[in-house]
């Protein structure tokens, strides 16, 4: 089990995306980098910066990035929300793309871009739910 | 946490009127010259007019409205400053004021709207659609739809402030459709609303609006075809479409959707007979893997009076027959070789045909999720008419 905004996750989530072959055929054209911000609130005390690097089915990079040090990575799209709803996404009760409508998940970015990549981003929450994963209580 | 939205619905004989109450300056709006050539734009700035609203008119909406169509409309508006933005015609003069609002009012690109930020339209403008089609339903949807010519692709996106402020629907603007148009659109409700009422996005309060609206289009849309002068059938359809717009733009569509999305984007076939054309492929398909699915259909077929049979399999299977019926009535297509796309063209394209269908949101949101074997099998079952048997 790792926790969820752990390095460990991080990385589990990582090797996970890496070993899906359908996430790899589904997001071979992909090309773009993402901060998933878990916002303060509750049992995270500060917001969490998880920086992935997405890149033509493959994850290139990850790094868990403090606040302070939050422009050290420039990427193209922001999601952002509260753990709770991160959960919910990630133990697939919410669909991503519905959470980012209804405003639940925040994005920043080129929504149309996504709308393109609706299979990529569903693959994505499958290596998700492969991780095992504890959350802050 | 979730939400239902509706536009404040003037309807019924002389609607119109409710223009000449609303408060304003200048009204901007988005329309086709056909609309103009009618004499439907004339009927709409007259009552404005009446309440001392200056009118500022751009007609030059095409079908299936390209994003540079709404950059030359929103350029207009900003020039006109306009408080109010108003739909005028089918979904395309619809789409394309929603999208000139938010360049307008935002100051940014039609495909740079985020959901999740919230910019304040209101403070610019305010929001209206008025239908001259019966079938798309944009006037009570945030929903907007436009083509990206230079990717041969349309593109669905929106949020919670394209919702429009006012829906006017005058059965006056609808009643010189002729029939292949009402037929078209006809069946693009019937999809809105039976793929609405069975998507997992539905929620408790998309049931009613959806259960209806395919009660009355089964009621009414063949009488609208053929009688356009019968008054009660094209307001009934309007009405079915109108709340088949609630239904899906509360929830979502389903295949029929996103296999037509993919085919109009190539072949250029009108939205309502492709996405109509499809339809009885998906329900198919949807059925044969969800229990859950057979039953939402049964309860359809009961409450429309289709079938009162004790098993689901049954009406559904009766749901689906009468849905392959009505199209036909209405002069559709019921396989994509009917509409002239030439076989050598459309298995060319299936490549092109599955990665955008299985990129479409609506594939994703149906209850049984096809691969992106079944997509392929079911576009090869659609152009030969055939039924679905996996």
């Amino acid at each position: 089990m790792a926790m969820f905004t752990s390095a460990e996750w991080l990385n589990k989530f990582m090797d996970a995306l890496n070993g899906s072959k359908a996430y790899a055929d589904a997001a071979t054209t992909w090309e773009g980098d993402f901060y998933m911000i878990v916002e303060a609130g509750g049992a995270v005390k500060a917001p969490v910066y998880m920086y992935l690097d997405l890149w033509h089915g493959k994850c290139r990079k990850v790094e868990i990035v403090t606040e302070k040090d939050k422009e050290k990575y420039k990427p193209e799209f922001i999601l952002s929300a509260a753990l709770p709803t991160w959960r919910k996404v990630a133990e697939k009760k919410v669909d991503p793309i519905q959470a980012i409508v209804t405003r639940q998940l925040k994005l920043q970015g080129n929504m149309g871009k996504i709308m393109r990549a609706v299979k990529a981003a569903q693959e994505l929450v499958n290596c998700v739910t492969k991780v095992q994963t504890e959350y802050p209580e | 946490m979730q939400f239902f939205g509706v536009p404040f619905t003037v309807f019924g004989d002389d609607s119109l009127q409710y223009l000449n109450t609303i408060l304003g300056k200048r009204a901007f709006i988005a329309t086709d010259k056909n609309i103009i050539k009618l004499g439907l734009a004339d009927l709409v700035t007259a009552e404005l007019k009446k309440a001392n609203i200056e009118c500022k008119i751009f007609d030059g909406v095409e079908p299936d409205p390209s994003i540079e169509t709404v950059v030359k409309a929103a350029g207009m508006a900003k020039e006109f400053k306009p408080d109010w933005v108003i739909g005028l015609g089918g979904g395309s003069s619809m789409d394309t004021a929603k999208s000139a609002l938010v360049c307008y009012a935002a100051g940014i690109g039609p495909l740079d709207l985020a959901p999740s930020e919230f910019y304040n339209l209101r403070a610019t403008a305010k929001l209206m659609c008025i239908p001259t089609t019966s079938g798309t339903g944009s006037e009570a949807t945030w929903a907007i739809v436009l083509t990206d010519v230079a990717g041969q692709r349309k593109v669905s996106f929106g949020s919670y402030e394209t919702m429009p402020d006012i829906a006017i629907l005058d059965p006056r603007m609808v009643m010189s459709m002729p029939p292949q148009i009402t037929g078209d659109t006809g069946v693009d409700a019937l999809c809105h609303a039976i793929e609405g009422y069975v998507d997992t996005w539905r929620t408790p309060f998309t049931d009613g609006p959806g259960l209806v609206a395919i009660k009355y289009v089964f009621e009414f849309l063949k009488r609208a075809y053929d009688d356009g002068k019968d008054d009660e059938a094209r307001k009934y359809m309007m009405y079915a479409a109108s709340q088949a717009g609630t239904c899906f733009g509360n929830g979502m569509v389903g295949l029929s959707h996103s296999l037509g999305h993919a085919v109009g984007g190539i072949f250029h076939t009108p939205h309502g007979r492709t996405v109509g054309l499809y339809l009885p492929y998906a329900m198919e398909y949807v059925a044969n893997g969800s229990e859950e699915t057979v039953g939402r259909y049964a309860e359809i077929a009961r409450f429309c009076n289709i079938s009162h049979d004790n098993d689901n399999k049954k009406c559904c299977k009766a749901l689906i027959d009468a849905t392959r019926k009505l199209a036909k009535s209405v002069g559709q297509p019921l396989s994509v070789k009917e509409t002239g796309i030439k076989r050598e063209d459309y298995m060319k394209s299936l490549p092109d045909l599955l990665d955008r269908s299985v990129n479409e949101l609506m594939t994703s949101t149906v209850t049984r999720v096809p691969e992106i074997e079944d997509l392929e099998k079911l576009f090869i079952y659609a152009y030969d008419g055939k039924s679905v048997d996996f």
